[in-house]
C-alpha cells in the first residue's frame, strides 16, 4: 500500500473484506475470503490506514466494502475511528441512496465523503436522487455486472458519462472491468479517473504461494503495473488513477 | 380490522418492518427492484391477475389444502387439539409453489423470459422449474455444489422439468452463496431476467410479496378452523428457515390478539455447539441479501454458515418481518434440535400415516413439548408445510439404515 503513490496511484481504494460480496466477481470474492482467513477485520483495515498515514498524509484513501461489517462495528464508532485513521471517504456498495442516510449523515458529520455509485441502469428519473447527496466524486459502474468480469464499450461509457455530467459537477471515476493501461487511458479520457481493482488483485494472487504467503516480486509486480496504468492515464489525460 | 395500529399494514413505503427489511442492494439492481415493486403493486389490485392466480392455485396446485384434525397425535399427547394445515398435499409437495406461481405470473406480466432462482435443498428450485415449465419460461437455478451432491433427486427433477442447474462453488458453496450468485447473475442480465426469490427475505418488495402469496395458507386456515370449531385457534405453530410458510400462516391472524403464534427454528446439533441456524434465537441484527434482519455472524459482521438436518431451514438469515415480530413480542420464536425433529418425523409417520418433511417435523417437535401441558379445549394449528419423500435418504442415514 505504501508503494502505490510512488508508482503513480493518485487515490487508493482499500477493500474491506466481507464473506458475501454480492457485487463482486470471482477474483475479488477469492481475495476477500483469503483476507478473512488470514484474520483481516474492520479494525485491522483501519490500522492499515493509520500505518499508511505515518508516511503519507497526502494520497486520499477511500474504504470500499459492504455495509454489514460497518453496521456491526457500530456506525458512530466506525466513522470516528475511520476519520482518526486518516480515511477520506467511503464507498459502501449495498447502501443505495434510499438506505444510505444512516451512514452518510454520520460520515459527513466527521468529514468523510460518502461516494455514490451510478450504474448503466441508473436512468434519468433516478439520477437526481443518486447525485443529490454525492460528495467527493461519483463512481460510474461502467457495466451492468459484477467486478472484473467484462469491459464496457467506450461508446457506452462516453454516453453514460455525458449523461452523468448533466446531473453533477463532481469528478467522475470510471470502474468495473478496466484491466489494461490502454483501457485506463481511454476511460480517463472520458471520465476524470479510472479505478482498477480486479486486475491488481489478480496480480497479487499470482504472486502468492500455496499457503497464500507473498512470494518474491509481489510488490515489484504491483508497482510496475500501477506505474503502467498511471502512465496510461496521464497520457490519456484528464486526471487520476485509483488503485 | 386493519386500522393504523394493525401489524398487517407493514411494511412501510420503503419496505421497512420497524428497523428491519429495506433495500440494501447495489445501485445496478435498484431500478430492477423498483420495477418489480411497480409490477407487483399493479398486479395485486388487478382482478385479472387475482383471477389467474386463483385459477392456477385451484386447478394446478390443488388448493385449498385441507385442515386436518390429527386425532391420534392429539390422543397421544393427551392435551391440546391438534390440527394440521396440509400444505404438503400441494403439487410438488410443499408450500413453495404458492409463491413461485405468483411470482412467475408477475414475471410474465413484466415481459421477462428468463427466470433465475436460488435453492438449498432443491424444493424451491423444483417449484420454480415447475412453474417455468408450465409457462414456457427459461429457468436457471443456482445451487451450492455441496447441496447438489446431497440432493441429487431434486437436481434430477429440476432437469426433467427443463431447468438448468448451476453449481455454485464460490464462498462456502451453500444456499447463501447460491443467493449471492443469483444476485450477480441478475446484475449482469438486467433486461430479460427475473429473480424469483424463494422466501420472505431479500430486498423490498420480496418479503411482502412472498408473504402475500403465501398468506393463502392462513386465509384458508382461518375459514377452515371457524367452520370446524366455530372460533379462532388458540395457538399457531410453524417452522422457520427464511420463514415463508410461517409468515403465510401467521399473517392473516396477526391482529387477533388472542391467537398465540410460535415460530420454530432449527437448533441443529444444539445452540451451544454453534452448529445451528436459529438466527432469531441466537443471531444478531445485520444486513445481508438486501435486507436488515437477524443473522448468524461473528463480531466483525462476517456471516456464518448454518447447520440443520433440514436443508430447507439451513439459512443464516430470516425474513425481516419475523425479526420485527420477534422484537415487538407478537410472535414467540423457539428452537428444536436435529434429534428432536427426527423423533417427531418418525412419530408422525407411525401415528398419522403422514411422512412430514424434516422442516415441519421441527414444528411438530415443539408441538410435542407444549401440547401435553395444554387443556383439551385448546385448539392448535400446525403448518404441515411439506412432505418428507425428499428426506427419506437423510433420515435413513441418521438412523443408520442403508437404503
Amino acid at each position: 500500500m505504501a508503494a502505490l503513490p510512488g508508482a503513480g496511484a493518485d487515490l487508493i481504494e482499500l477493500g474491506m473484506p466481507f464473506t458475501d460480496p454480492m457485487a463482486d466477481g470471482p477474483a475479488i470474492q477469492a481475495s476477500s475470503l483469503r483476507a478473512l482467513r488470514a484474520g483481516q477485520t474492520v479494525r485491522r483495515t483501519l490500522a492499515m490506514v493509520s500505518e499508511f498515514r505515518r508516511s503519507d498524509d497526502q494520497t486520499p484513501v477511500i474504504l470500499m466494502g459492504y455495509y454489514n461489517p460497518v453496521y456491526v462495528y457500530g456506525v458512530e464508532a466506525f466513522v470516528a475511528d475511520a476519520r482518526r485513521a486518516g480515511v477520506d471517504g467511503l464507498i459502501i456498495v449495498d447502501l443505495p441512496p434510499e438506505e444510505a442516510d444512516e451512514l452518510r449523515l454520520p460520515a459527513e458529520a466527521v468529514g468523510l465523503d460518502f461516494i455514490f455509485l451510478i450504474a448503466p441502469t441508473t436512468d434519468a428519473t433516478r439520477m437526481p436522487t443518486v447525485v443529490a447527496h454525492a460528495r467527493g466524486f461519483v463512481y460510474h459502474v461502467s457495466i451492468a455486472g459484477v467486478t472484473g468480469t467484462r469491459s464496457a464499450s467506450l461508446d457506452d461509457v462516453e454516453r453514460s458519462v455525458a449523461r452523468i455530467r448533466t446531473a453533477t459537477d463532481l469528478p467522475i471515476a470510471v470502474g468495473f472491468g478496466i484491466t489494461t493501461p490502454e483501457q485506463a487511458a481511454a476511460m480517463a479520457r472520458i471520465g476524470d479517473a479510472a479505478v482498477v481493482g480486479t486486475a491488481l488483485v489478480k496480480r497479487v494472487a499470482e504472486h502468492l504461494d500455496a499457503a497464500n504467503q507473498p512470494m518474491a516480486g509481489l510488490v515489484d509486480a504491483i508497482t510496475t503495473f500501477v506505474a503502467q496504468l498511471a502512465q496510461g492515464v496521464r497520457a490519456g489525460s484528464r486526471r487520476e488513477s485509483a488503485a | 380490522m386493519e386500522g393504523t395500529n394493525s401489524l398487517r399494514n407493514d411494511p412501510d413505503q420503503r419496505g421497512h418492518f420497524g428497523i428491519y427489511g429495506g433495500r440494501f442492494v447495489a445501485e445496478t439492481l435498484m431500478p430492477l427492484i423498483l420495477s418489480v415493486e411497480q409490477a407487483y403493486d399493479a398486479a395485486r389490485v388487478d382482478p385479472a391477475f387475482i383471477a389467474e392466480f386463483d385459477y392456477y392455485m385451484k386447478d394446478y396446485v390443488g388448493r385449498p389444502s385441507p385442515l386436518y384434525l390429527a386425532q391420534r397425535l392429539t390422543e397421544y399427547f393427551g392435551g391440546a387439539k391438534i390440527y394440521f394445515k396440509r400444505d404438503e398435499l400441494n403439487h410438488t409437495g410443499a408450500h413453495k409453489i404458492n409463491n413461485t406461481l405468483g411470482q412467475a405470473l408477475i414475471a410474465r406480466r413484466m415481459g421477462k423470459t428468463r427466470i433465475i432462482a436460488e435453492t438449498g435443498a432443491g424444493q424451491h428450485g423444483v417449484a420454480t422449474a415447475t412453474v417455468c415449465a408450465l409457462f414456457g419460461l427459461r429457468c436457471e437455478v443456482y445451487m451450492g455444489a455441496t447441496d447438489i451432491e446431497r440432493q441429487s433427486p431434486n437436481v434430477f427433477r429440476m432437469k426433467l422439468l427443463g431447468a438448468t442447474v448451476r453449481p455454485v462453488t464460490s464462498g462456502t458453496g451453500t444456499l447463501k452463496d447460491a443467493m449471492n450468485e443469483a444476485l450477480r447473475d441478475w446484475v449482469a442480465n438486467v433486461d430479460d431476467t427475473y429473480y424469483l426469490i424463494g422466501t420472505v427475505a431479500g430486498p423490498h418488495p420480496y418479503p411482502a410479496m412472498v408473504r402475500d402469496f403465501q398468506a393463502v395458507i392462513g386465509q384458508e386456515a382461518r375459514e377452515q378452523i371457524l367452520a370446524a370449531e366455530g372460533r379462532l385457534p388458540d395457538t399457531l405453530v410453524a417452522c422457520i428457515g427464511g420463514g415463508s410458510n410461517a409468515m403465510g400462516l401467521f399473517h392473516p391472524f396477526l391482529d387477533d390478539a388472542a391467537v398465540r403464534m410460535v415460530g420454530v427454528e432449527a437448533a441443529g446439533r444444539g445452540i451451544d455447539t454453534g452448529a445451528h441456524c436459529a438466527s432469531l434465537t441466537a443471531g444478531q441484527p445485520g444486513v445481508l441479501h438486501g435486507n436488515r434482519t437477524y443473522l448468524l455472524q461473528d463480531d466483525d459482521g462476517q456471516i456464518f454458515d448454518g447447520h440443520s438436518i433440514a436443508a430447507g431451514l439451513d439459512y443464516p438469515g430470516v425474513g425481516p418481518e419475523h425479526a420485527h415480530l420477534r422484537d415487538c413480542g407478537r410472535v414467540d420464536y423457539v428452537s428444536v434440535t436435529d434429534d428432536e425433529a427426527l423423533a417427531a418425523f418418525q412419530l408422525c409417520a407411525k401415528l398419522e400415516g403422514i411422512i412430514p418433511a424434516l422442516e415441519p417435523a421441527h414444528a411438530l417437535a415443539h408441538v410435542a413439548r407444549i401440547a401435553p401441558q395444554l387443556p383439551a379445549d385448546h385448539v392448535l394449528v400446525m403448518n404441515m408445510c411439506g412432505r418428507g419423500d425428499k428426506d427419506v435418504f437423510t433420515v435413513g442415514h441418521h438412523l443408520g439404515i442403508k437404503l
